[in-house]
C-alpha cells in the first residue's frame, strides 16, 4: 500500500500567509482587478515593485544569490492569497524560472539571473506549443547549432506576460534532445509576439514566433539535467497552480455566500433555500479538502511523497474551484450572467488554471500509474 | 493536569502500539460490524463487549477520564495516542459508543456527582450498554416535534409514548431519553427534559426491527406508564433541548471529551484497488480500465483529504476559519464516503455482486453488499445528510435558517 503524505506548517509558511493575506487584500481589491482588465500590461508596476521590495520573488532563492533561502512551501501561501484576490502578473512564472535556474543552471547563470530575479526582473515561460500536449517533453520548436550559437525555429504559445517580461525561458529541441534556453526580451522583435485572446481576462498571454532568433551558447541551461529540470518544473507549476486555485475557490465561495445572505426572493434570503445552501456546503467541503491536500503537498514538497501529493492537490483544487465558481454564476441568477459580476472573473480564471500543466483527469491518470503500480 | 513530556508520550505510544499489535483480534471467524450501529447478532455483541472491556482494562479507553469515576486520570494527549494506535491497527469498533462517546462526556461535563459515580465505570467496561431515545415514529429529523410524555410524580417520572431506531435497544441497560415534561410549552423547544432511563423499568418494552440488511440491530421502544426515578434528570427540568444539543455536539465531534476508541471504521480506499485488481473484465483485471482507475483515484484522494483535515484541525495555522468546521463536516463526509465506496465496490464486483451474506460464492463473505446497505444507517441516523448540510450551512457558512421550519 502506498504511504500518503502528512501535513504540517512551518513558522515561515505561517508568516508568509499573514503577510500575503494583508498585501493581496490591500493591493488587489476587486475594483483594482477590474481596472486592470483593459490595461495592456495587466498588472501594476508599482505593486510589482512592492512585491520585490518585500522579497517575495526571492523566497525560494538561496541567500547567497540575494534570496531568503526558503522553498516553494513558503511560496504556496503567497500564490494562494494572490489567487484569492485574482492578483495577476509575472509572479508564478518568475518563481518557477528561479527554481529551475537554481536547480540546473550553471554557477554563472545562477549568479547572473537569480540576483536579478530578487531585484524584480521578470521571467515568462515559453513551454506550450500548437499540439496542446501537457507533456513538457513533447517539443517541436528547435535550436539549430550554427557558427556562433544557435538559431531557433518554431512557435510557442500561451506565454504569460511575455511582452513585459525581462527574460523568456524557452524549451526547444537541440540535436533531438530537450534544451532550455533563456532569451533576453530585448533580443526579441515585437513582431515575434502576438497577444492571444484568452479566457482569463486578468492574464496577458502571447504566442512567440521563434523563427530566426539567434542565441549564444551561454543562453543554454545545462543539457544533461534537462529531464530532471522538466519534471521539477512540472511539479512546481502544478503546486503553485493548485495554490492559486485553492485561493480562488475560497474567494468565490465567500462571494456567493454573501450574495445568498442578501439577495431576497419570495420574502427570504435565497441562502435559506436548501436548493442553494446544500450545494454551497458541498462547495465548501470541496474547498476544505483541496486545502488540506495543498498544505500537505507544500509541507512535503521536498520529499519523494510530493510526486503523489502534488497531483492530488492539483486535481482536487481544479474540481473544487470549478464547482464553486460554476455555482457562483448560477446562484447570482441573471446578475451572474453579466460581465459586471465577479463570479464570471473567477470562473474564467478557474478555466484558465484548469488548462495549465495538465487538468484534473490528466493528474488522476498519472496518479493511477503511481498508486496502482 | 500536567502536560505530558515528549518522552512520556513517546513511551506511551510505543506501549500502546505494542499492546494493540499483540492483542488486536484477527480472523475472528465471522463478519465484524464496521460501526456500532451495525451490531446485528449476539455473537458480534458478545465479542465486541469482551473486546471493549479488554481495551479498558489495558488502560486504552477513558485514559483521560477522572480516576475517581473509573477513568485513567491521564492527560487527554494519552488517550489521543491510544486512539491513534487503534486506528493504525484497525481494531474492532467500540461497542458501547453511545456511552463512551456521547453520554459519558456529557455526564462528566454537566452530570451530577451521583451520575458520575453511578454510570461512568459501567460505560467504560461495557458492563452497562447505553442507547439513545431521541427519534420517534412521527419525529425523525424534526426532533423538536417529539411527543413522548414524561410526567413528574414526586420522585419519579411516568413515561408514555414510543421511541424508535434505538440502536442496541434490546441490549441496553440505560437510555438517554429526550421527553416532553411540559405538555403545553411556550415554544416547540421548551418543556423538554433529558432523563437517564433504566431500560429494565416495568412498562418499558422493546420490539426488534429487522434492518434492510436482513439483520437485527435496533428496536422500537415502548413506554406504558413506565415509572423511573427522577434523579436521572440531566440539567434542569424543561431544559432538555439544550442538553440534547450539547449531546449532539459530542456525537458530531464538535465538542471533545469522548472516551476514545473507534466507533466507525473508515473504508480503506486501497481495499477498492485490491478489489479492482481481482475483478476480471474482458479477461483483464478491472484495474486496467481507465474509467475505473479514474474513479478509484477519486476515492483515494477524497479519503486522504478528509484524513488530512483531521490532522490540520489540530494545527491552528492550518485549520478552517470556523474552528469546529472540519469536525462538524466529518459525519456528513465519512458517512457519504462509506456509502459511495461500498456502492462502487458493488459495481466493481459485476456479476459477483449478486451474491449476498452467507453465500459461499460471495466475495469477502458478502461484506460489500452488507456495507452498502448498512451505510445508510450513518447517512440517515444521527441527523440525515440533509440535516447535516443545514447545520453546516447555518453554523459554519453563516447562511440563514429556513424559516419555513416551524418553530426554528
Amino acid at each position: 500500500m502506498h504511504k500518503l503524505a502528512d501535513i504540517g506548517l512551518s513558522e515561515m509558511q505561517a508568516e508568509m500567509a499573514d503577510l500575503a493575506a494583508r498585501f493581496c487584500t490591500e493591493k488587489s481589491p476587486i475594483e483594482k482587478v477590474r481596472a486592470l482588465l483593459d490595461d495592456p500590461q495587466g498588472y501594476s508596476e508599482s505593486v510589482w515593485s512592492e512585491i520585490t521590495a518585500l522579497g517575495l520573488t526571492g523566497i525560494a532563492v538561496p541567500s547567497e544569490f540575494g534570496g531568503s533561502g526558503l522553498g516553494l512551501a513558503e511560496v504556496v501561501p503567497v500564490a494562494e492569497h494572490m489567487g484569492r484576490t485574482l492578483m495577476a502578473g509575472p509572479y508564478m512564472d518568475t518563481i518557477l524560472a528561479a527554481n529551475l535556474i537554481n536547480l540546473v543552471g550553471s554557477e554563472t547563470q545562477k549568479q547572473n539571473y537569480l540576483p536579478q530575479i530578487c531585484a524584480g526582473r521578470t521571467f515568462a515561460l515559453a513551454l506550450s506549443e500548437a499540439h496542446g500536449d501537457w507533456d513538457l517533453n513533447h517539443i517541436t520548436a528547435e535550436a539549430e547549432a550554427g557558427k556562433s550559437g544557435s538559431v531557433l525555429s518554431g512557435e510557442k504559445r500561451l506565454v504569460a506576460f511575455a511582452d513585459t517580461a525581462d527574460f523568456i525561458l524557452v524549451i526547444v529541441l537541440q540535436d533531438g534532445a530537450p534544451a532550455l534556453v533563456i532569451l533576453d526580451r530585448q533580443d526579441i522583435p515585437n513582431t515575434a509576439l502576438r497577444r492571444e485572446n484568452i479566457i482569463d481576462e486578468t492574464t496577458r498571454s502571447y504566442s512567440l514566433n521563434l523563427d530566426g532568433l539567434n542565441i549564444s551558447t551561454d543562453a543554454l541551461l545545462q543539457s544533461d539535467t534537462v529531464d530532471r529540470a522538466l519534471s521539477e518544473l512540472h511539479l512546481a507549476a502544478n503546486l503553485l497552480n493548485a495554490a492559486t486555485m485553492v485561493g480562488g475557490t475560497k474567494a468565490v465561495l465567500d462571494l456567493t455566500i454573501e450574495y445568498a445572505n442578501t439577495r431576497t426572493q419570495f420574502g427570504r434570503p435565497i441562502g435559506a433555500y436548501q436548493a442553494v445552501k446544500h450545494p454551497l456546503v458541498d462547495a465548501w467541503i470541496g474547498y476544505e479538502k483541496a486545502r488540506a491536500l495543498l498544505y500537505s503537498a507544500a509541507h512535503n514538497y521536498n520529499t519523494t511523497e510530493a510526486e503523489v501529493a502534488v497531483p492530488m492537490a492539483r486535481a482536487k483544487a481544479e474540481a473544487a474551484f470549478a464547482y464553486a465558481a460554476d455555482r457562483a454564476i448560477q446562484f447570482h441568477g441573471a446578475t451572474g450572467f453579466t460581465h459586471d459580476c465577479d463570479a464570471g472573473l473567477y470562473r474564467r480564471r478557474a478555466l484558465y488554471c484548469a488548462s495549465r500543466y495538465g487538468d484534473e483527469a490528466y493528474q488522476k491518470h498519472k496518479l493511477a500509474t503511481l498508486l496502482f503500480a | 493536569m500536567t502536560k505530558p513530556t515528549k518522552q512520556e508520550l513517546t513511551e506511551y505510544t510505543a506501549e500502546a502500539d505494542a499492546w494493540f499489535a499483540e492483542n488486536t483480534p484477527r480472523d475472528v471467524g465471522f463478519m465484524l460490524p464496521l460501526t456500532f450501529m451495525e451490531v446485528g447478532t449476539e455473537q458480534q455483541f458478545d465479542f465486541l463487549r469482551d473486546w471493549q472491556r479488554k481495551q479498558y482494562e489495558a488502560g486504552y479507553l477513558g485514559a483521560h477520564w477522572p480516576k475517581e469515576y473509573g477513568g485513567g486520570g491521564l492527560h487527554p494527549k494519552f488517550q489521543a495516542v491510544a486512539t491513534k494506535a487503534m486506528q493504525k491497527h484497525n481494531v474492532p469498533i467500540t461497542l458501547n459508543a453511545i456511552g463512551t462517546n456521547w453520554a459519558g462526556p456529557l455526564l462528566l461535563d454537566i452530570g451530577s456527582e451521583e451520575h458520575k459515580k453511578k454510570y461512568i465505570k459501567g460505560i467504560l467496561t461495557a458492563e452497562d450498554i447505553w442507547c439513545q431515545g431521541f427519534s420517534e415514529p412521527d419525529n425523525g429529523s424534526d426532533l423538536g416535534g417529539l411527543k413522548l410524555r414524561a410526567e413528574r410524580d414526586g420522585d419519579s417520572y411516568v413515561l408514555n409514548g414510543s421511541k424508535i431506531w434505538t440502536t442496541l435497544g434490546a441490549n441496553a441497560k440505560y437510555m438517554i431519553l429526550l421527553a416532553r415534561s411540559d405538555p403545553d410549552p411556550a415554544s416547540k423547544y421548551a418543556g423538554m427534559s433529558f432523563i437517564l432511563t433504566p431500560m429494565d423499568a416495568p412498562g418499558i418494552s422493546t420490539q426488534r426491527i429487522k434492518k434492510i440488511t436482513g439483520e437485527h440491530g435496533f428496536t422500537q421502544t415502548f413506554f406504558e406508564n413506565a415509572r423511573i426515578p427522577a434523579d436521572g434528570l440531566v440539567g434542569a427540568e424543561g431544559q432538555g433541548w439544550r442538553v440534547a444539543m450539547q449531546l449532539l455536539e459530542y456525537e458530531r465531534g464538535a465538542r471533545a471529551g469522548q472516551a476514545g476508541g473507534i466507533i466507525m471504521q473508515t473504508p480503506d480506499a486501497f481495499a477498492i484497488v485490491d478489489l479492482a485488481r481481482s475483478t476480471i473484465r474482458d479477461g483483464k483485471p478491472a484495474i486496467e480500465d481507465p474509467v475505473l482507475r479514474d474513479k478509484s483515484v477519486d476515492f483515494i484522494i477524497d479519503i486522504h483529504a478528509q484524513n488530512l483535515n483531521q490532522s490540520r484541525a489540530k494545527i491552528p495555522g492550518l485549520n478552517s476559519e470556523h474552528p469546529a468546521g472540519l469536525m462538524l463536516m466529518n459525519k456528513l463526509v465519512f458517512s457519504e464516503q462509506a456509502r459511495e465506496i461500498s456502492q462502487f465496490a458493488m459495481t466493481l464486483l459485476g456479476e459477483n455482486s449478486a451474491w449476498y451474506v452467507d453465500e459461499p460464492n460471495a466475495t469477502d463473505g458478502g461484506l460489500w453488499a452488507r456495507s452498502y446497505l448498512n451505510a445508510f444507517s450513518a447517512t440517515i441516523g444521527g441527523g440525515t445528510s440533509e440535516i447535516q448540510r443545514n447545520i453546516l450551512a447555518e453554523h459554519v457558512l453563516g447562511l440563514p435558517k429556513d424559516n419555513t421550519r416551524a418553530g426554528s
